[in-house]
């Protein structure tokens, strides 16, 4: 029993990383088509980001903010650059966030040198709980609350602003928000630069929970959110949640219990998926 | 006075295809004016020419007296030309109350201040009901909209239409599709508006006899030409319009008479 728990928070807490970094790069694929293959190198930027913040002002708060402004910020530059002259062009968006993932990643070296960087758990979060037999690492539990907390606002701003309203039906038909009269493309740029925000607090949170950041870090996590955002459905808020999770717990189960298929586990589920609902978990074109 | 919309020799050719060829009009302020024509008549282009979704070979259009034809759909329907499609066009996973909220929103450009949504969602919401109370549609406001019957969404369209508040309406079709009970209910809804006498109304229709009480004038498309414009009566009386209508074996010689 202590061990299915124990599984259960490492692959919640997992999962609510890839979520993170997934629903950023659905709501950009659901609503500009685009497939962000930078999105990973993002996210390494929040991680060393974060951990720089925190060794300067040894504020955890600090860090977190400080890694959201300038994931906030690169996502600025990335659209603004790199985007806005391929939209449409499926082959030169793969290419060129191919390329600046790569330009990106190196650039972590040029700042701060190549070798691996140790990251600290902040100490009002480091420790664990005993209760009964189980042992519940605090940060672990934390992740998951942020990761809970980030869904809660935005679901809520999805859900009830003008602006999520927006979103949501630009996911569903682009053309015809714009038919209504209103500047899609403005909207593009605030959730790109909201998803790679998110992706950038993914890093951070990342960091102290493994103990080390390196350059190539992102690239991990870009393929496991690429299939959350298959599973889930692409364009799917709720959906890069759920499967999220189903990733998380499955990869964390199954290293315990069948290692061997832990990397495949979630693969499978993905093959699943497109044979039997290729649309995605929750589909959310009509 | 200033026509509202004016098009000059109108024109445009797919291939060898001429589908609208040469239509001038004008369209006076608040006027009911129905297009109709017997399939293929190039009733749809000429309207899909009017919004800005083809782009014409030759000829333009005017929206009062200016030169609009090198703008987009969008930027018409910023300047006040809302559509409906022959082909139902909702956004499927919004409930219908969101639907109508959305097109409330885009026309009065606020989609940028997430943060005074504590101060104006509630009037939004409130405009929404009343206008789905308009076209009979409150009963299924948190229904999603693609659950709706067919009839149902071609409501939600129309108000869509009337959120946008656009001054010119350009309605294709509203009925097709529907069942003989939705019928009556879409031209009453389409009645009230116009008896309001605040927009302008151009209606595509198949069946004429549908709108004839309904129209301050009839222009008749036929093989992309037109062919006819007037009163109501006037096209009745019209023989060109009547072998339209009724010779389809001669459409070759009849457009040739032009």
């Amino acid at each position: 029993m202590e061990l299915l728990i124990n599984l259960t928070i490492n692959g919640l807490s997992t999962g609510m990383l890839i979520f993170l970094l997934a629903s950023g790069l659905t709501l950009i694929f659901g609503l500009m088509h685009v497939l962000n293959f930078a999105h990973g190198g993002l996210f390494a930027w929040g991680a060393y980001a974060g951990v720089w913040f925190y060794s300067i002002t040894s504020s955890f708060t600090v860090a977190l903010i400080g890694a959201i402004i300038v994931g906030a910020l690169l996502g600025f530059i990335t659209e603004r650059l790199i985007i806005r002259p391929v939209y449409g062009d499926v082959v030169p968006q793969i290419l060129i966030t191919l390329g600046f993932m790569l330009v990106i990643s190196e650039m972590l070296k040029v700042v701060w040198g190549p070798n691996q960087i140790a990251a600290t758990v902040p100490p009002a979060l480091s420790g664990s709980w005993e209760i009964g037999d189980v042992l519940i690492i605090k940060y672990r539990l934390f992740i998951i609350l942020m990761g809970f907390l980030v869904f809660g606002i935005f679901y809520y701003i999805l859900k009830r602003t003008k602006i999520g309203l927006i979103v949501r039906a630009g996911v569903i038909n682009n053309e015809m928000v714009q038919a209504l009269g209103i500047n899609i493309k403005r909207v593009f740029l605030l959730v790109f630069m909201t998803g790679a925000a998110l992706a950038a607090l993914g890093g951070a949170l990342m960091a102290p929970y493994s103990g080390v950041i390196y350059a190539e870090m992102g690239m991990d996590f870009a393929i496991l959110a690429f299939i959350v955002v298959v599973i889930g459905g692409m364009g799917s808020f709720p959906g890069s949640l759920f499967a999220a999770i189903l990733v998380g717990l499955a990869g964390s189960y199954m290293a315990y219990y069948v290692p061997d298929l832990s990397l495949a586990v979630n693969m499978i589920i993905m093959v699943l998926v497109l044979i039997f609902r290729p649309q995605g978990l929750f589909a959310v074109k009509g | 006075m200033e026509p509202v919309i004016k098009t000059d020799n109108l024109t445009i050719r797919f291939g060898g295809q001429i589908a609208v060829d040469h239509v001038s009009c004008e369209i006076p302020e608040k006027h009911f004016k129905s297009i109709i024509g017997p399939n293929g008549a190039g009733k749809t282009t000429f309207f899909n020419l009017l919004s800005g979704e083809l782009k014409p070979t030759e000829g333009e259009v005017y929206l009062k007296g200016e030169r609009i034809t090198h703008l987009s759909s969008i930027e018409r329907a910023r300047k006040g030309l809302g559509r409906s499609f022959q082909i139902t066009n909702v956004f499927p996973n919004l409930t219908v109350l969101e639907n109508v909220r959305l097109a409330i929103q885009s026309r009065e450009k606020i989609y940028f201040q997430m943060l005074r949504y504590f101060t104006s969602y509630k009037h939004l919401i409130e405009e929404a009901e009343h206008i789905l109370e308009q076209v009979l549609l409150i009963d299924k406001k948190d229904a999603i909209a693609s659950q709706l019957t067919h009839g149902e969404k071609r409501k939600l369209e129309i108000a869509m239409l009337l959120a946008l508040d656009s001054e010119i309406l350009l309605l294709d079709e509203p009925t097709a599709g529907m069942s003989l009970e939705e019928v009556p209910i879409i031209l009453d809804v389409i009645r009230n508006i116009k008896e309001k006498g605040e927009k302008t109304i151009l209606l595509i229709e198949h069946k004429m006899d549908l709108i004839l009480d309904l129209s301050d004038s009839i222009m008749v498309l036929f093989n992309g030409q037109l062919l006819a414009d007037g009163t109501p009566e006037e096209i009745m009386r019209n023989e060109l319009v009547e072998s339209a209508y009724l010779g389809g074996m001669y459409n070759d010689d009849l457009a040739g008479n032009q």
